[in-house]
C-alpha cells in the first residue's frame, strides 16, 4: 500500500517537473522585489509565502472562469531563484496534467492584478509577471484644467487693473484741464524763458528741426557742420 | 493741452536705478551666462568676463545714460542732437527694440504657462502620459523625456520643420496676450506706473535667487556641480572664442543700443550722479550673473548626481534580474567587480544585455550644457520635479522668470514709446494710453506668429539674428559719434555740467580706443561666422526619435533672415543720406525758409 503510494507520488512529482519548466509554452515567470519594496519590513519568501501564491493564482483564476474550481494544488512552481523569482503554470482542475492556455492565466492575473499585489503588500513595478504587462492607472484629471482656472483669474485682475488705470487717467487730464485757464501766458513771455522749459517757443520748434541747437550754442566750439 | 505738461520723471533715484537693474538683469543672466561658464571652463571664464566689464561694458552703459540724461529725450532726438545727420541711429534702436518686443514676450507667455501649471500635484511634466491601450508611455515621450515631452509637445505642439506652420496653439495665444496685457498694465502711465512696478521686478528675482541658493547648496550632490563650475579649466583662456563670448554676453546683458537705457535716463534730473549709477548697475548686473550661475551648478549638480545613481540602480536591477542574483547583492560599491565576475562566468548571457548596461558617468551628466529656453523649462523642470516640494519651487522659479522677463520688457517697450512721445504730433493729438496701447496691440498681433506649431523656429530666427549686428553696429557709430563728431572735449563738458567733474581718463581711453575695438573686433567675428558658415541650420523635433535633428533652413527662411539683419542697420544710412538730401535741397532754396 505505502509502495503504491509512494509510486504515485513519484510519478505525480515527475509530471510536474515535465508540465512546469522555464519557457514551457504556458507558464510565467514572477518575480518579486521585496527588499525594494519593504526595505527594513521585508519578509523573507519561505514555503508558507509560495503556498500563498499559489492560492491567490487560484483565487484570479476561479475568478475569471467562473465554472472551475481551481485549488491551490493546481497552480505548479518551479525553478525558484534568489532574486526572487520562479516559474509557475497553471493546471486544469479535470486534468491535472493540462496546463491552462497562456491567454486565459494572462487574462485572469490581469483582471485581478490589484488583489494580487496588495496579498503581497506589493505594487506592479515589484511583483512582476513577465510577459503581462501592467495595465497602467491613468493620472488622475480633474474636469476642468487647473491652469484655466487660474489664467482666468489672473486674466481677470489685469483687465481690472488696466480699466482702473485708464479711468483715473482720464479724470486726471480732466481735473488738470479745468485748472489750466488760470496759468495762461503771454506769447512774449515764453520767448523769454530758457530752453530747458518745454513750451511751444519758437526756440523749439527750431531745435526740432535740427538746425540749431541750443543746449550746445552756449560755447564757441564749431557746430558740427551741414 | 499734453504739450504743457513736463518730461515725467522719476519719483525718486531709486526708481530709476531700480528701472535700469530691472532692464539690465534679465534672462540672459539666469539662462546665458551659466551656458557659457559651463563651455568656458568654470571659473575661469569669470577672467574674461570681468575684464570686459572693464574695458566695454561700463564705459558703453555710462555713455549712454550721459546722452540721454542730458538732451532728456528718447533715442532718436537725443541723436538728432548730437548730429543732425545721426537720426537714424535712434530710429535703428527703435526698430531692433520693436523686433526685440515681439519676440521676446513669446518667453513671458511661456512663463506663465509653467507658472500656471505649476499648481498641480503631481506636477505635469515629472510622469509621461500613458499610450492608448494604457500598456506603457508614449513612445515620443519614452524615447527623449518627460520634461522634453511637456516642452515639445503639450506646450509648443511644435512641428517637424520650420516649412510646416502647424496652425495656431490657442492656449499658447491667450497666454501671449496675457503676455502683453501685463506688460500694457505695467507701462500705460509711463513712468508712473513703471517706477513702481520696477520695485517689485528688481528685488523679487534676487529673493527667489536666495532661497534657491540656499535650498540648492543643501541638495545632495549640489557640491559636484559647484565643483564642475569653480574648478578653472585656464586652457580655455587660450581659446579666442572665450574672449569673444564673454564680450559678447557683456554687451548684450547690459542691453546697450536698445535706447532704453537712454530713455530711462532722459527722465532723470539733469544733475543725477550717473557716473555712479553705471559703475553700480553694470556691477550689479554681472553679480547678478555670476549669483545666478551658482544657483544653476547647484541645481546641475543635484540633477547629474539623481541621474547618475538612477542610472546605478537600473544597472543593478538589470544585472540581478538577468541572472536571478539575490535583491542587496549588488550596490553601486560592488558593481565594478560584479561586472567583471559576470562577464567572465557568463560571457553569452553577459553580451546579451551589456549594450543596455550603459557606462553611467557623472561627468557626462554634468556636461550637458543647455542654453536658453531650454535650460529652463527642460533642464531645470527636470531638476525641479526631483526636489521635495516640487510645487512651491517650480511655482517660485517660474514667477522669477516673469518677473525677469517683465522688468526686461518695461526697457524695451519704453526705448519705442519715448522717442515716439517726442515726436510733437503724436503726443499732441494722441493720449499716452492710445500710443502704447498700439504699440502693444501690433506687437502681439505681429507676435501671434511664435504661437503656430513652427513658432519655436521662428522665434529662434528672432533671437539670433534680429538684433545682433544691427546692435554691434548702433553702439559702434554711437561711441564714434560721441568721440569724433560730436567731440571728447565738448562731451567732457557737458558730463562736467551734470555731475560737476570731467570723467577722468579711464573712461576717454576706453571709449575713444578700447571700447571701439573691441565692437570692431565682434561685429568682424560674426560677419565671418556668418560667411563661413554659409547656408544656415536649424535644430527641429523629430517625435519619432525623441529628439533634436539638424536641418537646412528653406530659401523662404534664408531670405527673411537676410532682412532681418538689414533692416535695422540700414536705418542709419538712409537717415543720414535722407538729412543730407533734405539739407541740399533746403540750401538750395533759402527763400522757403
Amino acid at each position: 500500500m505505502a509502495q503504491a503510494l509512494l509510486f504515485a507520488l513519484c510519478l505525480v512529482s515527475v509530471a510536474q517537473a515535465q508540465i512546469c519548466h522555464p519557457h514551457e509554452p504556458n507558464a510565467y515567470k514572477v518575480r518579486l522585489s521585496i527588499k525594494t519594496a519593504l526595505g527594513d519590513k521585508a519578509y523573507n519568501w519561505n514555503e508558507n509565502e509560495q503556498y500563498l501564491f499559489r492560492a491567490t493564482i487560484a483565487f484570479a483564476m476561479r475568478q475569471y472562469l467562473k465554472n472551475e474550481i481551481f485549488r491551490a494544488s493546481n497552480v505548479l512552481t518551479c525553478n525558484e531563484t534568489q532574486r526572487v523569482s520562479f516559474w509557475f503554470v497553471v493546471t486544469s482542475p479535470e486534468n491535472p496534467s493540462v496546463t491552462i492556455p497562456e491567454n486565459d492565466v494572462a487574462e485572469a492575473i490581469r483582471l485581478n492584478r490589484h488583489r494580487i499585489n496588495n496579498a503581497f503588500l506589493l505594487s506592479d513595478k515589484t511583483l512582476q509577471f513577465i510577459g503581462i504587462p501592467p495595465t497602467l492607472s491613468p493620472p488622475v484629471e480633474s474636469s476642468l484644467p487647473v491652469w484655466l482656472i487660474l489664467f482666468g483669474v489672473v486674466l481677470g485682475l489685469v483687465v481690472i487693473g488696466i480699466i482702473f488705470m485708464i479711468v483715473t487717467g482720464i479724470r486726471q487730464r480732466k481735473s488738470k484741464r479745468l485748472k489750466k485757464p488760470v496759468h495762461e501766458e503771454d506769447p512774449e513771455e515764453k520767448l523769454e524763458r530758457g530752453v530747458i522749459e518745454n513750451g511751444i517757443a519758437c526756440q523749439t520748434i527750431e531745435e526740432a528741426e535740427g538746425i540749431k541747437n541750443g543746449a550746445y550754442e552756449h560755447d564757441d566750439d564749431k557746430l558740427t557742420q551741414l | 493741452e499734453d504739450m504743457e505738461e513736463d518730461r515725467p520723471s522719476w519719483e525718486n533715484p531709486l526708481q530709476f536705478l531700480f528701472a535700469c537693474i530691472s532692464y539690465a538683469v534679465g534672462l540672459g543672466n539666469v539662462w546665458r551666462f551659466p551656458y557659457y561658464c559651463q563651455m568656458h571652463g568654470g571659473g575661469g571664464f569669470l577672467i574674461p568676463y570681468l575684464i570686459m566689464l572693464i574695458l566695454e561694458g561700463m564705459p558703453l552703459f555710462y555713455l549712454e545714460l550721459a546722452v540721454g540724461q542730458h538732451t532728456r529725450k528718447g533715442s532718436i532726438a537725443a541723436w538728432k542732437s548730437i548730429s543732425p545727420y545721426l537720426g537714424g541711429v535712434g530710429v535703428a534702436s527703435v526698430v531692433v527694440s520693436f523686433l526685440l518686443c515681439i519676440y521676446y514676450n513669446v518667453i513671458i507667455a511661456w512663463a506663465f504657462w509653467y507658472f500656471f501649471h505649476s499648481f498641480q500635484e503631481p506636477l505635469p511634466w515629472s510622469d509621461c502620459p500613458l499610450n492608448i491601450n494604457r500598456t506603457g508611455y508614449l513612445e515620443e515621450c519614452e524615447k527623449s523625456s518627460s520634461t522634453q515631452y511637456f516642452w515639445y509637445r503639450e506646450t509648443l505642439n511644435i512641428t517637424t520643420s520650420i516649412e510646416d506652420s502647424g496652425g495656431v496653439q490657442w492656449e499658447q495665444t491667450v497666454c501671449l496676450i496675457l503676455a502683453w496685457l501685463v506688460t500694457y498694465l505695467c507701462i500705460l502711465r509711463g513712468t508712473e506706473s513703471t517706477g513702481k512696478v520696477v520695485y517689485v521686478t528688481a528685488t523679487l528675482p534676487y529673493l527667489v535667487l536666495l532661497i534657491y541658493l540656499v535650498r540648492g547648496v543643501t541638495l545632495p550632490g549640489a557640491i559636484n556641480g559647484l565643483k564642475y563650475m569653480f574648478t578653472p579649466k585656464l586652457e580655455e583662456l587660450a581659446n579666442p572664442k572665450t574672449w569673444i563670448n564673454a564680450a559678447t554676453q557683456i554687451f548684450f546683458s547690459l542691453g546697450l543700443g536698445f535706447g532704453s537705457l537712454i530713455a530711462f535716463a532722459s527722465y532723470n534730473p539733469p544733475n543725477s550722479n550717473f557716473e555712479k549709477h553705471a559703475i553700480v548697475i553694470s556691477l550689479i548686473n554681472s553679480g547678478t550673473s555670476i549669483f545666478a550661475s551658482i544657483v544653476t551648478f547647484s541645481i546641475y549638480g543635484f540633477k547629474a548626481t539623481f541621474n547618475y545613481e538612477n542610472c546605478i540602480d537600473r544597472t543593478i536591477l538589470l544585472l540581478m534580474d538577468t541572472f536571478d542574483l539575490a535583491e542587496g547583492s549588488i550596490t553601486a560599491e560592488n558593481l565594478e567587480s560584479w561586472e567583471i565576475y559576470l562577464n567572465s562566468t557568463f560571457p553569452g548571457e553577459y553580451a546579451a544585455v551589456s549594450s543596455q548596461v550603459k557606462v553611467c558617468d557623472l561627468q557626462s551628466e554634468l556636461n550637458t550644457a543647455v542654453e536658453g529656453p531650454g535650460l529652463a523649462f527642460i533642464v531645470f523642470t527636470e531638476a525641479i520635479k526631483n526636489m521635495t516640494g516640487s510645487q512651491i519651487w517650480s511655482v517660485l522659479y517660474f514667477a522669477m522668470l516673469l518677473m525677469l522677463g517683465v522688468g526686461s520688457m518695461l526697457g524695451n517697450t519704453a526705448a519705442i514709446i519715448t522717442p515716439l512721445r517726442d515726436i510733437k504730433l503724436l503726443s499732441q493729438y494722441v493720449p499716452k494710453e492710445v500710443l502704447t496701447g498700439l504699440v502693444c496691440f501690433v506687437s502681439c498681433i505681429i507676435g501671434l506668429m511664435f504661437t503656430t506649431g513652427s513658432g519655436n523656429y521662428w522665434f529662434t530666427i528672432f533671437d539670433t539674428y534680429a538684433a545682433t549686428l544691427s546692435l554691434l553696429l548702433i553702439v559702434l557709430v554711437e561711441i564714434m559719434a560721441v568721440c569724433y563728431i560730436y567731440g571728447l572735449r565738448r562731451f567732457e563738458k557737458d558730463v562736467e555740467a551734470m555731475i560737476g567733474h570731467k570723467p577722468n581718463w579711464y573712461w576717454k581711453i576706453m571709449w575713444a580706443f578700447v571700447s571701439p575695438v573691441l565692437i570692431i573686433g565682434m561685429f568682424g567675428f560674426y560677419i565671418s561666422d556668418y560667411i563661413t558658415k554659409g547656408a544656415a541650420t536649424y535644430q527641429a523635433w523629430e517625435p519619432s526619435l525623441g529628439r533634436l535633428v539638424m536641418k537646412k533652413y528653406p530659401v523662404s527662411a534664408s531670405v527673411f533672415i537676410g532682412i532681418l539683419v538689414v533692416t535695422a542697420m540700414s536705418c542709419i544710412p538712409i537717415a543720414a543720406i535722407s538729412t543730407f538730401i533734405k539739407s541740399r535741397f533746403q540750401k538750395q532754396e533759402p527763400s522757403l525758409k
